[in-house]
């Protein structure tokens, strides 16, 4: 044991990174919660909050969807079937737990039938 | 019209669904906690700290990347810089008992879904109805994780690979369908992704680390979007402006 946790992360470290992640966080909610008592009255400020947790959202889960899995093939068979699930308003827990059960298929299929 | 305020119990019972809903996404981080290579308990740190899905994901990421602080901090600001916007307006809507030191604790548990159900009560909330509406979807934030995570400890590899799938799923069902239903929505998506890709795909962009790319990609994709199709008024970005200032006093 070097005192790492996995490579290149010391406990120290970790802690440093939560403490900034929850830190940012609560100031992020806390500063204007409390201190602002107007409305953001800017269109385009507005629009582009609005826009943000979208933009977010879409740029975090591609491309990285496809290396969620062990292989490639299961990760395009669960983002397939999340797309088309969505697609069809299905709610988050069916959304997720489809594109799971896709990719579970998939491996199975890879690992004992091929 | 005078209303007595909402009690603690009417804000608890409005959060058990939110807390439900919570269950299944943080389930899926705490997943994702153990597919990375940490403890269960390092995933209910992280969540009983922070209690928001986006961000913790984005956290997890660079934290796992050895990722430089000014990183994780700009990715945390980017991310969680709508709950500024929740913040400004949910204050519009808060009765007298929310003095500044309410303010200060309870700001902590301004999520989207909480955002939602109180800014669209019809009178004012106060202290008591939303500490019992944050409640429920705190316990189930953390338990959901705690579940997760222990479930990732105990599943072989291959199951465990495909449920890290889940957050990635909800995240989807996320966006879909307001995509389908506003242009604009459909654009910041659209060119988000496309950005994601170019920088993941394109060795030119390599120097880019994770989270530097992910906030470029979302920057510049709800920039471009709310200059092309700006959210026409203020009635129809936020729900808040549903119920309208004089019915409500």
């Amino acid at each position: 044991m070097n005192g790492e946790i996995i490579s290149g992360l010391t406990i120290g470290r970790l802690c440093l990174y939560i403490a900034v992640m929850a830190a940012v966080t609560y100031l992020i909610r806390m500063v204007p919660f409390t201190l602002f008592r107007k409305e953001i009255r800017s269109p385009f400020f507005r629009s582009f909050l609005a826009y943000v947790p979208y933009a977010v959202l879409g740029a975090m889960t591609f491309p990285s969807i496809f290396y969620a899995t062990s292989s490639l093939p299961s990760a395009i068979a669960g983002t397939v079937v999340a797309l088309a699930l969505a697609f069809f308003r299905r709610s988050l827990l069916t959304v997720a737990l489809g594109a799971s059960g896709a990719a579970l298929a998939v491996e199975l299929i890879v690992t004992y039938l091929l | 019209m005078k209303k007595q305020a909402y009690t603690f119990r009417e804000g608890f019972s409005d959060g058990i669904p939110i807390g439900l809903g919570y269950l299944s996404v943080s389930f899926g981080f705490g997943i994702a906690v153990i597919a990375a290579g940490l403890s269960p308990l390092i995933a209910v740190l992280i969540s009983m700290t922070n209690e928001t899905s986006a961000g913790q994901k984005a956290g997890l990421d660079i934290i796992v990347a050895c990722g430089g602080l000014i990183e994780m901090i700009l990715t945390q600001f980017i991310i969680n810089l709508r709950y500024s916007l929740m913040g400004i307006s949910l204050s519009q809507r808060l009765d007298g008992s929310f003095t500044t030191p309410w303010r200060m604790l309870l700001s902590f548990s301004i999520t989207d879904e909480i955002f939602a159900v109180a800014s669209t009560k019809r009178h004012k909330v106060g202290v008591k109805y939303f500490a019992g509406l944050a409640t429920a979807p705190y316990v189930g934030w953390t338990l959901g994780t705690l579940l997760g995570a222990l479930a990732g400890t105990l599943l072989p590899d291959v199951v465990r690979n495909c449920l890290g799938l889940m957050l990635y799923g909800m995240f989807i069902a996320i966006i879909i369908p307001p995509a389908r239903r506003e242009r604009g929505v459909l654009f910041a998506v659209c060119v988000a992704v496309g950005l994601s890709c170019l920088f993941h795909y394109v060795p030119f962009f390599s120097f880019l680390s994770g989270g530097f790319a992910l906030i470029i990609s979302a920057v510049v994709a709800a920039a471009l979007a709310a200059w092309l199709f700006p959210v026409a008024s203020p009635k129809e970005d936020l729900p808040v402006e549903a119920c309208d200032e004089e019915v409500a006093s």
